[in-house]
């Protein structure tokens, strides 16, 4: 039975989803954060995650070269992470802060632009190519690989998803312990909720919209260095490529509620990946081709029968 | 001191940019009373209230809280000098529970906010039991309550109220009119908004009529409810 049905799935379809799925929910936190608190859809927020990876990466090169120590991606993200909120801190105060009076759209715009920026910018910098981000082949880990054996399951799942899953899992934790035990995460609850109410109720909003770029950079970054540790490598699109996806995410668990977001992610990612098993036949169920496109009819069904998501989110 | 002036308005023009709506309202608010003011649609109550607040422009007059100037503040200075303000509608954060809501209307405060909850669940002991309720499950009179318990978390030097029985069924009504009385008696003086003339004179030490942007009519409570023009104009009277 597990040779020839549970061995493929967990190991090839059911695994790889999960990652994804939790690279696409650090993503979308950030998204329907911003979405909620700050009310506009944030286009630049894929670059954001890409920019965190190249930083990264950059931060693991100089230690090695200059004091020959080499760093794992995540302790060489922590820079990164500093790094990154404060370019968002930045953007914000320069290019979204401006329109926050006017329409919505102008801010969505300005985000737009902001991608553009961003991408150019580390084009000119890193360049346009891909870069290897670790090199060598990822094997699967040794002890979970006898142990599951010893139990003819036997599951091959390289150290690098165990970083991503349970990385992951200690985010959510944290995220979790700061929305709902600190006064931070409560007002940031509360200015989503109702930003009028929260202005006559004395809650300083300019600190909950750092606040806000604070936690959603942190995960944009967690994201950006989780997918380049699971492709191995970087390149100026990996952003923009999960963006349509992230916002499916938000979507599917409801704009304003973080933990649908994650619940989002996780579907979407493991949509995404079922949706190419051999579940009738020998053939995959749809071309992997079109694999991206079933977060993109997700959003489509999710908005049309459901607007609100699952988690019933805010609706604008 | 007890009788001094909490609020005290005097000669206002107020309004939206350049829309004038309130043209020279004079209005007080004494440290024991209740005051309501009254009036049709589009008189410019709610307006009263937001300048108070600093939530809109104001173009002349005064408004003097316990003496002190307060002309143009920005909304959180104003909470934080302790007005307690409860929104017509909106005035709750649904998705937070009522405990949580609660310390959102603590926001500014530093010290003794635990102490502050367990007199607000003195205050309205039905919100006690469903503390870690999410205010949006609750009732529409439950959700005044905690509308008025969270503006209550400010050491209040005045509450200003915009409407609180608007929507509500009459038995509601009565119980909102029983606690603002309440609130008042703690030593929190009280300005009312009101659709609901009758009640609100009837639980209030002051009233005033405003029509169009300016006080028509202003006198005690019983005085106002015995006025045949405010009789006629708001009270449904047909003589």
């Amino acid at each position: 039975m597990w040779e020839t049905f549970g061995f493929e799935f967990v190991n090839f379809y059911l695994i790889p989803g999960l990652v994804l799925g939790c690279i696409y929910a650090l993503g979308a936190i950030g998204i329907t954060l911003t979405f909620s608190i700050l009310r506009f859809a944030n286009f630049a927020h894929g670059e954001v995650m890409m920019i965190g990876a190249y930083f990264t990466w950059t931060a693991m090169i100089l230690s090695n070269d200059l004091f020959g120590v080499p760093l794992h991606p995540l302790v060489a993200a922590a820079p990164a992470v500093i790094l990154a909120i404060g370019l968002f801190i930045l953007v914000d105060r320069y290019f979204y802060k401006p329109f926050r009076s006017a329409s919505t759209i102008r801010v969505v715009m300005a985000s737009f632009g902001m991608m553009l920026i961003i991408r150019s910018f580390v084009q000119a910098v890193w360049g346009p190519n891909q870069l290897t981000f670790v090199p060598g082949i990822a094997k699967p880990n040794e002890m979970v690989k006898n142990l599951t054996a010893s139990i003819d399951m036997m599951i091959l799942v390289p150290n690098k998803h165990f970083w991503i899953i349970a990385g992951t899992l200690i985010i959510m934790l944290a995220l979790s312990w700061l929305l709902t035990k600190t006064k931070i995460g409560k007002g940031m609850r509360a200015v989503s909720d109702s930003p009028e109410l929260a202005k006559v109720s004395g809650i300083d909003v300019e600190i909950i919209v750092k606040a806000t770029w604070f936690v959603g950079g942190f995960c944009a970054v967690a994201a950006g260095v989780f997918l380049a540790m699971d492709l191995q490598m970087l390149e100026t699109t990996m952003g923009f490529r999960m963006l349509l996806p992230m916002f499916a995410a938000a979507i599917l668990g409801g704009i304003g509620r973080p933990f649908g977001a994650v619940i989002g992610g996780l579907v979407i990612g493991l949509a995404e990946e079922l949706s190419v098993y051999p579940w009738f036949g020998n053939g995959s169920l749809i071309s992997p081709g079109y694999k991206t496109g079933v977060a993109f009819t997700i959003m489509v069904i999710m908005l049309v029968i459901r607007p609100s998501g699952l988690f019933k989110g805010r609706l604008f | 001191m007890s009788d001094s002036k909490a609020l005290d308005i005097s000669n206002l023009h107020a309004g939206y940019g350049e829309t004038e709506i309130l043209k020279g309202i004079n209005l007080s608010v004494k440290s024991s009373e209740i005051v309501a003011i009254i009036g049709p649609n589009g008189a410019g109550k709610s307006t009263v209230v937001k300048s108070v607040l600093g939530l809109l422009n104001v173009i002349s007059g005064n408004i003097s809280l316990n003496g002190e100037n307060i002309v143009g503040i920005a909304p959180d200075k104003a909470i934080k000098l302790g007005i307690s303000y409860v929104p017509q509608t909106h005035n709750i954060f649904p998705n937070l529970t009522i405990t949580e809501n609660l310390e959102m209307g603590a926001w500014t405060r530093t010290t003794g906010i635990s102490e502050r909850i367990d007199e607000m669940f003195e205050l309205f002991p039905d919100l006690k039991v469903k503390r870690n309720k999410v205010a949006g499950s609750l009732s529409g009179g439950q959700r005044q309550m905690v509308a008025m318990a969270k503006a209550l978390m400010v050491d209040s030097k005045i509450m200003l109220l915009d409407e609180p029985t608007a929507g509500l069924s009459p038995k509601f009504q009565a119980e909102i009119f029983r606690t603002i009385k309440r609130i008042n008696k703690n030593g929190v003086p009280i300005l009312l908004v009101e659709q609901n003339a009758k009640q609100a004179l009837e639980t209030a030490d002051k009233g005033y009529v405003l029509v169009d942007g300016s006080n028509k009519v202003e006198g005690t409570g019983k005085d106002l409810i015995n006025d045949r023009n405010v009789a006629r104009m708001f009270l449904g009277s047909k003589d």
